[in-house]
């Protein structure tokens, strides 16, 4: 059973592997149209540095010699920083781990507990300011809660700064302490998802038979709380967990964009601006990579926690 | 239920009357916007620079001296239109890709599902400034972009939708009588599903607006100097410290928006007996 849910974790990186060697692919131009610029136009100088590239090579040839580097560990060289593009995204992608770390690490108690205490409470003033809270926060974009967190706490609070000013190699403190504001936005979207989803388990379980029977045996309320319903509300919501958290790598590009924060999404974006075209391609497939760890570290767990997963087919 | 009795029983619930009077407001003021604006919106002035909200300038001026009210009016145009043709392209491959495998089933449906699962775990920011850096910024590369990548989640919901219909008796009825696939999709499985979609439409409409109005901000998505309000808030961040009012009203613009179309399809789908499907995040 976990047998098969890693070999599709596997399938599913090797598809991601094709899909963007062939998106990138697709595209007009290539590294070396994209790398050399006006000087292209030279027959010669295009050629030589296709050869030295390898780009003359049919494509899935290219294909299996880039996925066999890759899986031994070889992410290839950045065309325009020419440097091995491990050495640059290494630092970036621990400086992006510690922002989203500290954000999942916050934000997913907060919102397990507040959505449990909606779903106890639910339709009295508590549930309804805080889901309510939670749905503008949903449909807020990134950019608009981080620039709307600058303004507050920066510019008529002053609490702290609105950019990040840290390099890419700056100790992990330094950035941990730059973290609050980007990793409060990256947070408040997915809180709001898991605590309304947590919202609503919790009151489907307080209808169900076996909460009743508990009352009717007189149970008390306290032990029907923590036995009865934690367990069972959270259950459900495990896998969305996972793929919240996963998503938030799509808020990353985003706030640290805004933020300036030195990490792999504002990499992402200076790469495809760069058309570097390498760097493009590691990135995406660690963005990948991340995604299917992610996910599937959550199917474990919710297997683990709840025996009844364990004999459906995954 | 009948349509006008949907959208009575919509506009009963407090909710869905905030909601739909929201989008149907946006919707107006869009539409009506070139004809009301008070200022050109693009019209500059050196002495009219950072103005704080006025008589003249009821938002106040940007730090090019354009007034932000005019801008703000008709910031969601361009946003709104790009988000419609791309949801309908995300809703029309969407849809006919997921309810399509869910009848076929089998190896397809699982190979065509892998591949659906992959795309989804690359960032839809990536993928689509991957696609803008190769075919340029503009609507017309923004559309089929927008329309490709949010079209995924709309598969798995199409397919989950259908798969509850695939086994029953009037499609295998159906089947066996020798119809052709395309007829019992359209007809046997199509308006089973058609309200989930419709929900489902709803709800990508408002995270490609979103997801527009985040490129325009990036600088990826409507071209300066449009007024956007994505890109209203980009301009203004610089200078929001000595004029908040540059940023705020298009936030406030956008957010009103957003939430009023989340308003409206959490009635519709309460009104229309359809699971609102857990949120896919969107940005």
């Amino acid at each position: 059973m976990i047998l098969g849910r890693l070999g599709a974790a596997w399938i599913t990186l090797l598809v991601i592997a094709m899909v963007v060697f062939a998106g990138v692919e697709m595209m007009p131009g290539d590294a070396c149209t994209a790398h050399l610029g006006r000087d292209a136009a030279r027959a010669e100088v295009l050629e030589s540095c296709r050869t030295r590239m390898g780009l003359n090579r049919p494509a899935a040839e290219r294909f299996f010699a880039w996925a066999g580097n890759l899986a031994q560990g070889d992410l290839g060289v950045s065309m325009k920083r020419e440097r091995p593009i491990a050495d640059i995204v290494l630092p970036r992608l621990r400086n992006t781990l510690i922002l989203a770390g500290a954000a999942a690490l916050a934000g997913v108690p907060l919102a397990i507990l507040l959505g449990f205490l909606c779903g106890l409470a639910r339709e009295r003033p508590f549930d309804i300011g805080v889901s309510t809270v939670a749905l503008v926060a949903m449909t807020m974009p990134e950019f608009v809660v981080a620039s709307l967190l600058i303004l507050i706490f920066s510019i008529w609070l002053g609490w702290s700064t609105g950019v990040v000013t840290a390099a890419y190699d700056a100790p992990a403190l330094t950035l941990l302490l730059a973290t609050p504001l980007p990793a409060v936005t990256l947070a408040l979207v997915f809180i709001a998802h898991i605590l309304r989803m947590v919202r609503s388990s919790v009151i489907d379980t307080l209808g169900a038979d076996f909460v009743l029977m508990a009352r009717m045996k007189g149970v008390p309320e306290r032990r029907i709380v923590l036995r009865h319903l934690l367990p069972n509300a959270i259950l459900p919501s495990i896998s969305l967990i996972g793929l919240t958290l996963a998503w938030l790598l799509s808020g990353v590009v985003i706030v640290e964009s805004v933020f300036n924060y030195p990490g792999m999404g504002r990499l992402a974006v200076n790469a495809v601006a760069d058309r570097d075209l390498p760097l493009v391609q590691a990135i995406a497939l660690l963005f990948g990579l991340f995604y299917v760890l992610t996910t599937l570290a959550s199917d474990l767990v919710a297997m683990s926690l709840n025996p009844r997963l364990r004999t459906q087919r995954g | 239920m009948s349509a006008r009795a949907v959208l009575r029983t919509v506009l009963a619930q407090r909710s869905g009357a905030v909601g739909v009077g929201l989008v149907v407001a946006h919707v107006a003021l869009a539409m009506a916007a070139p004809l009301l604006v008070p200022h050109d919106p693009t019209a500059q002035s050196a002495e009219m620079i950072l103005q704080a909200p006025g008589w003249m300038h009821p938002f106040g001026t940007d730090r090019l001296g354009r007034d932000v009210l005019s801008r703000a009016m008709l910031g969601g145009r361009d946003a709104m239109l790009i988000a419609t043709l791309a949801t309908l392209v995300a809703m029309v491959w969407g849809t006919g890709l997921g309810l399509f495998v869910a009848l076929v089933g089998g190896r397809l449906d699982a190979f065509a599902m892998r591949i659906v699962d992959a795309l989804m775990s690359i960032p839809w920011v990536l993928t689509v400034m991957i696609f803008v850096a190769a075919l340029g910024v503009g609507a017309m590369a923004l559309i089929p972009v927008l329309g490709f990548s949010y079209g995924l989640s709309v598969v798995y919901i199409a397919r989950a939708a259908a798969l509850d219909f695939v086994a029953r008796d009037f499609v295998q009825a159906a089947q066996a009588r020798g119809e052709r696939r395309s007829t019992i999709l359209w007809r046997e499985i199509m308006p089973n599903v058609r309200d989930t979609l419709a929900v489902q439409g709803a709800m990508q409409w408002s995270w490609i607006l979103l997801g527009v109005s985040s490129l325009s901000f990036l600088g990826l998505g409507v071209a300066p100097p449009a007024s956007d309000w994505g890109l209203m808030i980009a301009d203004g961040r610089g200078v929001m410290q000595l004029a908040p009012w540059t940023v705020l009203w298009p936030m406030t613009m956008l957010s009103s928006l957003i939430v009023g179309v989340n308003l409206a399809a959490d009635a519709f789908a309460r009104a229309l007996g359809v699971d609102r499907a857990p949120g896919v995040v969107a940005t």
